[in-house]
């Protein structure tokens, strides 16, 4: 938000910068988390949903466990894994040149890892939901079978897969367990969550029930975005 | 000659069997008989829906199923056009679209559009062409089902029912219009059907059929033929 929003735009409208800083950070990297988990969720969605192959519930069920999973635990197999020894973390440095602990790109592969069940469960529902006669109809046009998912099969599940983005990206923007674990509270790498838990540590009550408001106005306006998508009209 | 669709296939499903010979030459045919006789079961295996358990199907002198070989040429590549019971047109997409999604002899938007408009015209629907499917009457569908189900030059159409779900002025309209029109344009069909006075009215040669049998074939008697060149149908059933 600040990149794209000048500093002294937000000094006039006379939001500080304990609140654009943080908020800043959480929106950035859930746009960033939220992106990748849409491409990514969406074509496993539909895998899941459109093949026949052994162990699909078992790789539903494993991509799925950060919903049932506290967000610590899934923190500190994140932090064990990318930043102990080990063949993720020299993945890490050969990429990127240090490990991703304790970084913004740290924050953003929490975020992925924690919103991805979203993405991945409600796109699956939508794409099994599509009636499959739309399909053998598309199929009888002549149609190879990527247009067909492009131009039948997403385009009649996209409320479910919209949805599962906004879903995911919610969840990420309210991250707080996994995203502590492996960033903690660094400079220019605190999430709004973090910035109200320090808030709250260092008795800045004021801070933050402001932090909290902002939150829980961009939840709310999440949420309602998402029950709107059920109202609308399909076409 | 080379038949258009040449069929013997077997399918077991739960307890009912479709055990079904038959040959279609040229012009329409109807295969006709009661709900649950397998009608719909045989357009499905002949587009490539539902692999048969045993037998072959042979399109325009081309095999397309034949189990023994384990050959399945998949249904894009049959050749086929369809038109269901209910249209089944994309409802995000426009009229226009849906038929030009089907045309398969051209390359190009602007092309296949022209193609699809042509089609249009010739159901009577190109007024309907920028409409969404969902504003449109089930007799409007159908006859866009109908364009759709022509404009990807199939080498046989096949209609599941095309008019059942209409009330009885549109599906008599609908019918000159669909014999009309697959006569005119010189491309096999078969049409299933449960209603006699449809089966008659539609078909050059009507194939009953009952229990996932054929119970026998019948050459519609018409004082005149507007069939294709080829002369008058030949198709046949084989109990």
């Amino acid at each position: 938000m600040t990149g794209l929003v000048p500093h002294s735009w937000l000094n006039a409208l006379g939001i500080p910068p304990w609140v654009w800083g943080p908020l800043s950070v959480s929106l950035h990297a859930a746009i960033e988390a939220t992106l990748v988990v849409a491409v990514v969720g969406c074509a496993l969605g539909f895998l899941l949903a459109k093949g026949s192959f052994p162990g699909r519930g078992a790789i539903e069920t494993a991509f799925s466990l950060p919903m049932a999973l506290p967000p610590t635990v899934v923190g500190w197999y994140l932090l064990t894994q990318m930043g102990g020894p080990g063949p993720v973390r020299s993945a890490e440095v050969s990429l990127f040149g240090h490990p991703l602990t304790f970084t913004f790109t740290g924050i953003v592969v929490a975020q992925i890892v924690e919103s991805f069940p979203y993405c991945l469960r409600f796109s699956r529902a939508a794409i099994s939901g599509v009636d499959a006669r739309f399909e053998q109809a598309a199929r009888a046009m002549g149609l190879p079978q990527w247009r067909i998912a492009l131009l039948v099969t997403l385009p009649l599940a996209r409320r479910g897969v919209v949805a599962g983005a906004v879903m995911a990206f919610g969840r990420a923007l309210g991250d707080f367990g996994a995203t502590m674990i492996v960033a903690g509270s660094v400079p220019m790498a605190t999430t709004m969550p973090i910035a109200l838990y320090n808030a709250v540590f260092f008795g800045s009550h004021g801070q933050a029930m402001v932090l909290a408001l902002v939150q829980l106005a961009v939840a709310f306006g999440l949420l309602f975005g998402v029950s709107r998508l059920g109202k609308v009209r399909p076409w | 000659m080379t038949a258009a669709l040449e069929l013997a296939v077997a399918r077991q499903i739960g307890e009912f069997n479709l055990d079904v010979a038959l040959t279609v030459e040229s012009g329409m045919s109807v295969l006709f008989g009661p709900s649950g006789a397998g009608k719909s079961l045989t357009l499905a295996l002949i587009a490539g829906l539902i692999r048969p358990d045993s037998g072959t199907i042979t399109i325009n002198g081309h095999v397309v199923t034949d189990c023994a070989r384990r050959t399945y040429v998949s249904t894009q590549k049959r050749r086929i056009g369809m038109v269901f019971q209910d249209g089944l047109l994309l409802p995000h997409r426009s009229v226009i679209d849906n038929v030009a999604l089907a045309v398969r002899q051209t390359r190009g938007r602007r092309a296949r559009r022209a193609v699809a408009r042509s089609w249009l015209e010739r159901v009577g629907a190109e007024g309907l062409a920028d409409r969404r499917p969902g504003s449109l009457s089930g007799g409007q569908r159908q006859r866009v089902a109908l364009a759709r189900g022509l404009a990807g030059d199939p080498a046989l159409v096949l209609l599941d029912e095309p008019l059942s779900a209409l009330d009885a002025e549109v599906r008599r309209e609908l019918r000159k219009l669909i014999r009309g029109v697959i006569i005119s344009s010189s491309v096999p069909a078969v049409l299933v059907t449960h209603d006699a006075e449809e089966a008659e009215e539609l078909g050059d040669v009507i194939i009953g059929y009952n229990r996932g049998r054929v119970t026998g074939a019948r050459v519609v008697d018409r004082p005149v033929c507007p069939g294709p060149a080829s002369g008058a149908p030949e198709s046949t059933g084989r109990a």
